[in-house]
């Protein structure tokens, strides 16, 4: 099945198209920013691919992908540093472009999904919006730009949806606090809604850790 | 309710304003918004002409949060998202840790999972149906409906402990096995003795003995329901023909579930895409004509029917295949207490779980399972780390609200309500 798909996608989207295979059953396709639209066209209207339903549209930010807070490896000799004492992350990935937009795609008729995955640099941040081909993408590109900061050129509306009406900054992006930067509260004597400097200082409880020893593999592999 | 109504002055009458195009703010304190839905509703008269959703006001930033724990800390937050599908929710989460760890799940934990996610479904279209009536002025449905979920409830709080938000389903099986006694009611001065007897007379088994009771007493139930609702002349005015959703619509706009299946597409991931036991059981799968409300709210009584039948087979399943509940995998799921006490690998294994948890190898998956909305998706990124890189949840009801104003442009405002209803909105989903 996956096969037959691969083999479709050789042949509509050209050769250059860099397929990756993942979980079994799951393929993930890598195309550039610029050829998202065009795309997105031939994904839905060639029968032999008829994904005809954008089932979910979604931001990643890849700052610190594979970046740990705990470095395992030197602990025998050096130890753990305590985890409350706010770990911060030092490097970042910078192998990659910073940003991506995954499109998770369905067809009803073939029963198949594709992962459509356009990388984005943080310079470079926006990206042709697809709601003119598929109607669904419409609050999905709202949600990714509200929480990434990522512009979808020629959509109708792009607005925030998810962060309250004033809200500043993009709060699922890996430099955003967890804790945020601001507070709300009700001021009884203003008689209104005051936005105040958040106090709170972040805490790491369990910090990251990345272990690389294969243990949680299965007999099969 | 809060009700702004701000008149449109038009230019063309000259020197007198006329009033024509208004402009009302609906919720978010509104019964019918199922929550905190604040709505723009641009009128002509009583006619919409245009819908400006708002929604976020229930944002608790849950896949933020994912980022930040350990992956069994998440569990309880699916929870929280459908809060009236909970265990449906918990189910397509640990399904992504599974898929990417390699897990096998004990086969008795699959019917076990199977059989709660068809009792999550009767809960939620249970709690559907009754808002969905009350929306439309039929009272008593509702409390109906809340009678029969009373008892489910109690089957989630004989297994887990809560009665809504069970974190039952881990990565690996579920938490425990199915429990052999029932809670029961105890005597009190305000119950006489025969009323407390009738109580306590199906909860004298085990849970399963409780749910095959339930079973057999359903349909009955849902005869009941429709008995009251069915063919009511003011039922099917309200819902007849409106909302109306062609089939190209419904796939353009991303529907899934009893919305998709109300325009008459056959596509339910149980047994397209069939996950656990699922193709190993016995169900139909319910299909509406005309795409309006009130096939949707067929599809969904018929579906109630539907999942009634799946749990009765799981029960006779579970009755003769006793086993273990839990992957044998003490990488990923803690190891007994008892254990613990002789074993020192389980103390360390105990310990690791707790204080750092587990890595998930490097990759990504997308795990999609039928909620009872529709399709619920997780879609999970791990670097390799202890903690999920990105979690992103899709929800059913998120494409579904965005097509609200395709939905009602051309009807009445009283029919914002029933078209609302009958998209099945839960906003903990929505904003997640």
């Amino acid at each position: 099945m996956q096969k037959k798909l691969q083999d479709y996608l050789g042949k509509y989207l050209g050769k250059e198209i860099k397929i990756i295979p993942g979980v079994p059953g799951q393929l993930t396709i890598e195309i550039p920013a610029e050829k998202i639209r065009a795309t997105a066209l031939v994904l839905r209207d060639e029968k032999d691919l008829d994904f005809a339903m954008l089932i979910d549209l979604c931001g990643v930010d890849y700052l610190h992908y594979g970046v740990a807070q705990w470095d395992t490896t030197t602990t025998t000799t050096e130890g753990f540093s305590r985890a409350v004492t706010e770990p911060k992350f030092d490097a970042t990935n910078a192998s990659n472009p910073r940003f991506a937009v995954v499109y998770n795609l369905l067809s009803l008729t073939h029963n198949w999904r594709l992962r459509l995955r356009v990388f984005l640099e943080a310079s470079q941040l926006s990206i042709d919006s697809v709601v003119a081909v598929w109607p669904a993408a419409n609050w999905f590109e709202r949600e990714a730009f509200d929480l990434f900061g990522i512009q979808f050129k020629g959509h109708p509306d792009l607005r925030r949806i998810l962060t309250d009406y004033c809200f500043i900054g993009h709060p699922l992006r890996k430099d955003f606090p967890l804790v945020g930067h601001n507070e709300m509260r009700y001021d009884a004597t203003l008689g209104s809604c005051v936005y105040e400097k958040n106090l709170v200082k972040e805490r790491v409880v369990v910090p990251k850790v990345i272990r690389d020893d294969n243990r949680y593999r299965s007999e099969t592999d | 309710m809060t009700t702004v109504i701000v008149p449109r002055l038009t230019k063309e009458s000259g020197s007198m304003t006329q009033l024509k195009h208004y402009t009302l703010n609906f919720g978010p304190q509104h019964p019918a918004a199922h929550g905190v839905l604040r709505l723009i509703l641009e009128m002509d008269g009583e006619i919409i002409r245009g819908i400006d959703t708002h929604i976020g006001l229930l944002h608790r930033s849950t896949e933020k949060l994912a980022e930040s724990k350990l992956y069994n800390q998440s569990i309880s937050y699916m929870d929280r998202l459908d809060y009236v599908s909970m265990m449906c929710n918990e189910h397509a989460y640990v399904m992504a840790i599974e898929q990417l760890a390699k897990i096998d799940v004990p086969i008795r934990a699959r019917y076990i999972r199977v059989m709660f996610d068809e009792i999550t479904r009767i809960l939620n279209h249970l709690l559907w149906l009754g808002a969905h009536a009350i929306d439309i002025g039929a009272m008593s449905v509702f409390l109906y409906c809340f009678r029969e979920r009373e008892d489910l409830f109690d089957c989630y709080e004989a297994v887990s402990g809560a009665r809504m938000h069970a974190t039952y389903y881990r990565p690996g099986g579920v938490y425990r096995d199915l429990p052999d006694s029932m809670p029961q009611y105890r005597p009190s001065p305000y119950r006489s003795k025969k009323y407390l007897a009738s109580l306590n007379e199906a909860r004298s088994g085990s849970l399963l003995d409780f749910i095959e009771d339930f079973t057999r007493r359903f349909p009955a139930c849902v005869d009941q329901y429709e008995g009251l609702l069915t063919d009511n002349r003011i039922w099917k005015q309200r819902t007849v023909d409106i909302g109306v959703v062609s089939p190209d619509k419904a796939i353009a706009w991303g529907f899934t579930g009893p919305m998709l299946r109300g325009s008459g597409v056959a596509w339910d991931l149980r047994r397209k895409q069939p996950y656990e036991v699922y193709n190993q059981l016995d169900f139909k799968i319910p299909l509406g004509k005309n795409g309006d409300c009130y096939d949707r709210y067929l599809v969904r009584i018929a579906e109630m029917r539907e999942s009634n039948r799946i749990i009765q087979q799981c029960i006779r399943w579970l009755r003769e295949n006793p086993g273990s509940v839990l992957a044998n995998s003490h990488k990923v799921v803690p190891p007994k207490r008892a254990v613990m006490k002789e074993d020192m690998e389980a103390l360390i294994h105990h310990f690791k779980l707790f204080s750092e948890g587990y890595c998930l190898p490097k990759g990504e998956a997308y795990v999609a399972i039928e909620q009872p909305k529709g399709e619920f998706g997780i879609y999970l990124i791990s670097d390799g780390s202890n903690k999920p890189y990105r979690l992103k949840i899709r929800s059913a009801g998120f494409p579904h609200l965005a097509a609200l104003n395709q939905l009602c442009c051309g009807h009445m405002l009283a029919d914002v309500v029933a078209i609302l209803s009958s998209l099945d909105i839960v906003f903990g989903e929505v904003d997640r």
